[in-house]
């Protein structure tokens, strides 16, 4: 049964979603979708010394998505940009206190990590290759 | 007292394997996705692994019995599709790999030839994908203009709109579908076509949602192609159907070049064969068109007039059903005349994935998302819908169950 997935904080991240929002000053934004069911998500960074020093994200999409993105940026913040690529797919699982979604709806949950991590490496491609290549060899997706 | 029924839907659900499956373990599949597919009776499957079993071979070009066997057998799906949807001549059907091919096959075919700089396609905000991204890869090479014409709320057409193209003098085809996947709303097609061919332009009708669910003739409504799916009809995947007139058809160049389309190929010439083996290149899909040709047997046999009554008696139930379900919106026509059994909704801020996996948790198949027609989500301004569509197997029954599902995921969302 899947009621246990809408529990009170999935719906409080989907109704009241922390971080919401643009950066006008963003140093990196990137945006993508899943084309199964067409979630989006967008995230814009402000990187100070490789510290994430502000996150936010807009996007649409099913509870899921939008919860799990809602929770991503509370978890990232302040930390060093670099760390994203050792997050993995049971992070997130376990940050939201999902273990048990099934193949199409994990997708969902993991969108906006896919996201950041393409973010990441936009942000070093930018500006240095040699570390760009580094994280993207690194950073598995999930 | 019972109300007479316009089929025997009981009788029906025993021709249908899978709606004996359970899903999570104890429930009952309630099989609510038929815009998407269909499930598929005995009869198709065995006609199937009959074929396999029994004179698979390959077709047209051997004179052994199983080549005789099978080509007989694919030509008389020919011939009863023909018949189905009232064609002149089994000539005028064209097999495909289903809806879009088809409609991709009109776009190489005849619209490269007759359409250029500065023309115009005229097609609808309602329409799936795969009847606009041909018609914008077209607009792209030949520098020809796509037009849609726009809809209300509940998907009917602007008429205004639709004449004042046609004055243009400008459009070179008029592509629609005869019911919109996602609203149910059936569009006026015969007028449409009626007032192209006084300008003397063609028509296309996308017949992926309207010939599985209503009697479809395409003498009586004219329209010059018509494409559809076998896979939504109680056939098997993996083909369609491309209907064009004959007339058109013989000035059509090949699609696919290659074997079975050819009578005489020289190294700098080939003589292509007779319709409509010109357009049917390489070793077609000769076991499911095979299957397809039982599915036509079990719709014949219930008769499409039935077919249309179950489907509006459903959706004028599921509609009643789900309007009294706080916090639901329903899309689409309110007269159950003016639509299929395709039902687009929302409830409260649940969004459709989330309902879809509430409801499978019931046993309930319904669809989510944008339904492959972003283009009408914009214009309805939603990123996505739930949709409950129904078929001959679907039962009142089944619409209470999901009413009492979607009630369990107002509660566990809180609404
Ligand atoms: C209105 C309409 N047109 C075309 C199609 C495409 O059918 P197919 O995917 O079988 O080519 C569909 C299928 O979803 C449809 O609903």
């Amino acid at each position: 049964m899947s009621d246990d997935i809408y529990r009170e904080i999935i719906l409080d991240h989907y109704r009241n979603p922390r971080n919401k929002g643009k950066l006008t000053d963003a140093d990196v934004t990137i945006h993508d979708s899943n084309p199964l069911c067409g979630d989006e998500i967008d995230i814009h960074l402000k990187v100070e010394e490789d510290k994430i020093k502000d996150i936010k994200f807009e996007g649409r999409g099913c509870a899921i998505s939008q919860a799990s993105a809602s929770m991503l940026t509370e978890m990232i913040l302040n930390k060093p940009l670099s760390s994203v690529k050792n997050i993995t797919k049971d992070d997130i699982l376990e940050n939201i206190g999902l273990m048990n979604l099934g193949p199409a709806r994990i997708k969902c949950a993991l969108l906006s990590l896919k996201v950041l991590k393409l973010g990441m490496v936009k942000y070093y491609s930018d500006r240095d290759p040699v570390a760009a290549k580094q994280v993207r060899d690194d950073s598995k997706l999930y | 007292m019972m109300q007479k029924s316009a089929l025997n839907v009981s009788k029906i659900r025993e021709d249908f394997p899978i709606l004996r499956r359970k899903i999570n373990g104890n429930k009952a599949l309630i099989y609510l996705d038929n815009a998407a597919t269909t499930q598929k009776p005995h009869s198709v499957i065995n006609a199937i692994s009959d074929y396999y079993m029994n004179y698979n071979s390959n077709i047209h070009r051997a004179v052994h019995q199983l080549a005789e066997e099978a080509t007989v057998a694919y030509e008389m799906t020919r011939e009863k599709i023909a018949k189905f949807i009232n064609a002149r001549s089994p000539n005028e059907i064209i097999f495909t790999r289903n809806a879009t091919e088809a409609i991709n096959l009109v776009s190489y075919s005849w619209a490269r030839r007759n359409i250029g700089k500065g023309d115009v396609i005229v097609i609808t905000e309602i329409e799936h994908h795969s009847n606009i991204v041909p018609w914008q890869i077209l607009g792209d090479e030949k520098a020809a203009k796509l037009e849609y014409l726009r809809v209300d709320d509940r998907g009917y057409l602007s008429f205004q709109d639709y004449e004042r193209y046609l004055q243009s003098n400008k459009v070179k085809l008029v592509s629609v579908s005869q019911m919109s996947n996602v609203l149910g709303t059936i569009i006026p097609i015969e007028q449409m076509i009626k007032m192209a061919h006084d300008k003397g332009i063609q028509v296309l009708i996308d017949g992926a949602q309207s010939v599985p669910h209503m009697p479809v003739n395409v003498q009586k409504m004219d329209c010059d192609f018509m494409a559809f799916s076998a896979h939504k009809m109680l056939g098997p995947t993996g083909v369609g159907v491309l209907y064009v007139k004959e007339e058109i058809l013989e000035k059509m160049s090949p699609f696919i070049g290659g074997g079975d389309m050819i009578k005489e190929v020289h190294k700098d010439r080939t003589v292509y064969n007779d319709l409509p083996y010109k357009f049917e290149a390489g070793t077609p899909n000769i076991a499911d068109v095979i299957g397809f040709g039982a599915a036509i047997d079990y719709l014949q046999a219930i008769g499409m007039n039935a077919v249309r009554e179950h489907e509006i008696e459903m959706t004028k139930y599921a509609i009643k059903s789900l309007e009294r379900v706080k916090g639901v919106t329903i899309y689409g026509p309110s007269n159950e005349n003016h639509r299929g059994a395709v039902i687009s909704f929302n409830i409260g801020d649940i969004h459709p994935h989330d309902l879809a996996t509430l409801m499978n948790d019931q046993g309930i198949a319904i669809r989510s998302g944008h339904h492959c027609a972003q283009v009408l989500m914009d214009r309805l301004d939603l990123s996505a819908t739930s949709r409950a569509s129904f078929y001959i197997y679907n039962t009142k029954q089944e619409i209470d169950m999901f009413i009492d599902a979607l009630e369990r995921a107002r509660k566990v969302f809180r609404i």
